[in-house]
């Protein structure tokens, strides 16, 4: 593992935090935009040869994750008028606190997970992290559009493992889940219009009409 | 005999520190600002006044910046400075440290309890609560250098012992991001509290020591410099790597990064605005993460 | 042959978009799903090559899921005809387009050997039902979607991730193998890393087995079923159920042949009776029929993942069981959506349902007693084989914990649903609306179930048998 891809690894799983600890929309959509830079320039630093996949890879996860995507969900939260996030429903010190155990089970089981090229554990125990901190942003949190954001997260995570596979598996299958984050992400953030447009906010909250208990 | 120059060094320059930060900030605010030995004067006319002591207050009072001031020094001879052994060192003895400075803290808060002013009761207990959160963060943070360095005392810790930069540069630089929150909030810094404000309803320290006046108020204004110092002290035997230099080197990386210090806090003074006192327990939370993630990182590399 | 089952649904999907007549649309429906059905027939006579380097091809399992697929598109797009006539607030172009991009999805996924070919077209099925459920535009079936949205997303990216780790587990196979191509890793199976493997199975079943609605990853299943229109939701009930169990049985292959068998039944059934608690305990009470049909949804796939875990006879049970499973819950949707298009709504207590549609009630208590798995119909076949192969390992308690959730189950079931069809008939429920057109695909279907209740034609179980001893099982 080169150190700067350690760098930004360790870089990555701050900025897990960063976005567990915000209470403001924009800085947490500014946060994972940040989170897309870094995950764009690790194919570059992980494959110290460079080859036309590596930068068109790296160009397009800048494209999509740094540009595009934080573009759209800013537009969104203009659309929607929001700016902050409620309290949520565990509080942002246990968020963070929780986050911090989940990176730890992470830290914990990636040894038991090894890489075939003996690249040391912190690839998958990043990658672990993001998964997990990603699935504690979606249920911990209130609004529709930060659920969105620890969508991203999630997929930030599969994004980080699938670079290791780089050798096996082709490409296109990294190529795939840029696009399946990119249309998943459209297609959320028309229906959080949606939601704005027929419930005056993106507080989830609000979403409890249907259900059995 | 270099330990014993260190100290003294450190004894005396720690009134220094408060003057670079005021002078930085003033600087980076378009003005002049007051000269860098502003508080050696104040310290001194401070301590040629007499003191004014409350007719319901008790010996808490009076022990309360003697205390303060003592636990300080008897710290600082707990602290390795510059990689070199500290004065008294034994197994365990960062416990001791962050001990003694909670003793200082301790005495301040009876201090500013014993006067019954509501003012000072506030700060006090804003003081102790913020204190208890900022304690696991110095705690953690010793957790990580003594993984890092395997060694159970301060003078190993921060001696030849720690990693270098090039083996555990993130974790060092982490616990070095939590050493530096851990000082804003014990020195009373923002964004956990602003030096600079005169409502009493917004302070945490300066409105605990209100009653305070001459040669006490002079105590502890040079204990809670001398505070500064040493968790200056602490991160620059953190983020500097001294290593095996001549002593003359090591001891310039220290001041140098005591100035930086000194700079860098003048400097987020400038930049920031105070924190919402229900938002420092998060700021605090979110600092233990830091330390907490290098052990993790630390102990995954071990394993 | 199989490019073609592929493409002919997705060509079908860009025409239904470009053309502009509303009628013509509808037509194009039913023809191109029987198209499909055609195409599939004879694919299951004659086996077609493998294409694409291996990555796709007709294996049993994928056959009889595609085949079971396909026949519910066609019974669907009947119904279409009939429904898109009634409620059709934008001129159904969405509707159409979707729907037949969802058959080419689901084509994708039967067909696929490669495991990443099969997660794409899992995500595209996920991706071609969202603009279906949001069909009817207000703020209940908004709340749906979103839930659905962000819990499929979650589980398709938790399989994503399966599927990366399976990728891994090959390194130590030997380098001429075809990466996560579903015969090579079978072939060389002992060889996988086990830890990979095992980490991937985990992610695999939490993620497809939130597509699939395996409690208690199933909250979405209630909202979105009560909120879409009855033939989307006959077809997520029957069509994505089996797709998204097609997923999990391909782990549960890989798992068999490295011997980790030991590892992965025991997390099948532990869903597998979580599951049936959670479908007992709401549906006692349920007065709303599409919500209540999800909760038997939850049922059914628990019973699937229960054979599947159980193992030995349990599995050609389960194969079955997807066959039954997906005629019931398109026969009981297609029923549900003839009482909503009469009333205009199915919430709130339906009554007198014999007087009004009599037609409709027929098929739904038909329904109701093949979805509970009583004789003459098909699941009883599959069910008693499943609670057989339970009994016979050993696992006496199971066996009548799943007796017992079955009863009540049934008794929920039985108490909404002939509350429904008996009692007075309240005004205003016109009979105009039992056309031949929404009967023609439900009454097929209740057909097939009686036929399958009683013999099983040879070929289909032949094919049965084929795809069960293909995952680790063996016949009756």
């Amino acid at each position: 593992m080169t150190p700067a891809g350690s760098l930004l690894l360790i870089a990555v799983v701050l900025t897990d935090f960063a976005v567990l600890a915000t209470s403001r929309l924009s800085t947490g959509i500014r946060t994972i935009g940040l989170q897309g830079l870094l995950l764009a320039a690790l194919p570059v630093a992980l494959h110290p040869a460079w080859s036309l996949h590596t930068a068109a890879l790296a160009v397009g996860t800048a494209l999509v994750k740094a540009g595009i995507l934080p573009r759209f969900l800013n537009w969104a939260i203009r659309e929607a008028n929001v700016r902050r996030e409620m309290e949520p429903l565990i509080g942002y010190g246990a968020s963070v606190l929780l986050g911090a155990a989940a990176v730890g089970v992470a830290f914990v089981v990636a040894p038991a997970l090894p890489l075939p090229d003996g690249r040391g554990s912190l690839l998958v125990a990043a990658a672990l992290a993001n998964v997990l901190a990603g699935l504690l942003v979606l249920t911990t949190r209130r609004k529709a559009l930060t659920q969105v954001v620890g969508y991203l997260m999630l997929e930030n995570g599969v994004f980080v493992f699938g670079l290791t596979q780089t050798e096996q598996v082709p490409f296109l299958l990294e190529l795939g889940v840029l696009l399946d984050v990119f249309v998943g992400v459209f297609i959320m953030g028309i229906v959080v219009f949606h939601i704005n447009r027929e419930f005056d906010s993106i507080s989830s909250a609000r979403l409890e009409e249907l259900k059995d208990i | 005999m270099t330990s014993w120059l260190c100290f003294g060094l450190a004894l005396v320059l720690a009134p220094l520190l408060p003057g670079v930060a005021q002078r930085t900030k003033s600087w980076l605010t378009g003005r002049r600002g007051p000269p860098v030995l502003q508080l050696y004067w104040d310290l001194a006319r401070l301590w040629r006044k007499g003191a004014v002591f409350s007719s319901v207050a008790g010996a808490s009072f009076r022990l309360g910046p003697v205390v303060f001031a003592a636990s300080g020094v008897a710290a600082a001879m707990l602290l390795p400075f510059a990689n070199n052994p500290a004065l008294i060192r034994f197994p365990g003895d960062f416990v001791a440290f962050a001990g003694v400075l909670a003793l200082g803290r301790f005495a301040l808060v009876l201090a500013a309890l014993d006067t019954g002013s509501s003012f000072e009761g506030m700060g006090a207990s804003r003081e102790a609560a913020f204190g208890s959160l900022s304690e696991p963060v110095l705690v953690l943070c010793f957790a990580a250098l003594a993984l890092a360095s395997q060694e159970l005392s301060l003078s190993g810790m921060l001696g030849p012992a720690l990693p270098s930069w090039w083996a555990a540069g993130p974790a060092l630089a982490m616990v070095g991001a939590g050493v530096f929150l851990v000082t804003l909030a014990e020195t009373g810094r923002v964004p956990v509290d602003d030096p600079a404000t005169h409502l009493e309803l917004t302070m945490i320290h300066e409105v605990m020591v209100l009653d305070h006046s001459g040669p006490d108020f002079a105590l502890i204004h040079y204990a809670a410099a001398l505070k500064l110092t040493l968790l200056g002290t602490l991160l620059a035997g953190v983020l500097v790597p001294a290593g095996q230099a001549a002593a003359v080197v090591r001891i310039a990386g220290w001041l140098g990064g005591l100035l930086a210090l000194a700079v860098a806090i003048g400097v987020v003074e400038s930049v920031m605005a105070r924190l919402r006192l229900a938002r420092v327990p998060q700021l605090l939370t979110s600092a233990a993460v830091l330390p907490g993630f290098a052990i993790i990182l630390l102990l995954s590399r071990a394993a | 042959m199989i490019l073609a089952l592929i493409l002919i649904p997705a060509l079908g999907a860009i025409g239904a978009y470009a053309h502009r007549q509303v009628a013509f649309r509808t037509a194009w429906l039913v023809t191109v799903a029987a198209v499909h059905l055609g195409l599939v027939l004879v694919a299951w006579n004659a086996p077609p090559q493998p294409v694409l380097g291996g990555w796709l091809a007709a294996d049993p399992l994928g056959l009889v899921v595609l085949g079971v697929v396909s026949a519910l598109f066609l019974a669907a797009s009947c119904y279409a005809v009939g429904y898109l006539r009634r409620e059709n607030p934008r001129g159904g172009r969405a509707f159409v387009t979707c729907l037949l991009a969802f058959l080419s999805a689901a084509s994708l996924v039967a067909l696929s050997q490669h495991l990443g070919v099969l997660w794409v077209g899992m995500e595209a099925t996920t991706l071609a039902l969202a603009p279906l459920i949001f069909h009817r535009h207000d703020r209940r079936s908004l709340e749906a979607v979103w839930k659905y949205l962000v819990l499929s997303s979650v589980g398709i990216a938790l399989a994503l991730l399966g599927t990366f780790f399976v990728a891994t587990a090959q390194f130590a196979a030997p380098a001429s193998d075809r990466p996560l191509v579903l015969a090579d890793l079978v072939r060389h199976a002992p060889s996988l890393h086990p830890s990979w493997l095992k980490a991937a199975f985990v992610f695999l079943i939490v993620g497809y087995g939130t597509k699939m609605g395996l409690a208690p990853l199933h909250s979405w299943k209630p909202d979105t079923y009560g909120e879409a229109p009855s033939l989307v939701g006959a077809l997520m009930a029957g069509g994505l159920t089996s797709l998204a169990f097609l997923g999990i049985a391909r782990a549960v292959q890989v798992m068999a042949a490295a011997r980790l068998a030991s590892f992965a039944e025991p997390a099948l059934i532990a869903f597998g009776l979580i599951s049936l608690v959670v479908a007992a305990a709401f549906v006692l009470g349920q007065s709303d029929l599409k919500r209540l049909l999800a909760y038997a949804s939850v049922e059914h796939v628990g019973l699937l993942v229960l054979g599947l875990g159980v193992g030995g006879a349990g599995v050609y049970g389960t194969v079955l069981h997807v066959v039954n499973n997906a005629l019931a819950k398109g026969l009981l949707f297609f029923a549900a959506g003839n009482i909503a298009l009469a009333t205009a709504s199915s919430q709130g207590p339906v009554r007198g349902l014999s007087r009004a549609l009599p037609r409709t009630a027929a098929l739904l208590v038909v329904g109701l007693f093949a979805a509970s798995g009583s004789p003459p119909f098909g699941p009883f076949v599959s069910e008693f084989l499943i609670l057989r192969a339970v009994l016979d390992q050993g696992h006496l308690f199971l066996g009548l914990a799943v007796i017992g959730l079955l009863l009540l189950i049934f008794a929920g079931m039985a108490k909404s649903i002939l509350g429904a069809v008996y009692g007075e008939a309240p005004a205003g429920l016109s009979r105009e609306v039992e056309d031949a057109w929404v009967l023609a695909g439900p009454a097929a279907l209740a057909t097939a179930l009686l036929v399958l209740g009683l013999y099983i034609p040879p070929a289909v179980g032949r094919a049965l048998l084929q795809a069960a001893t293909a995952m680790g099982g063996h016949g009756p």
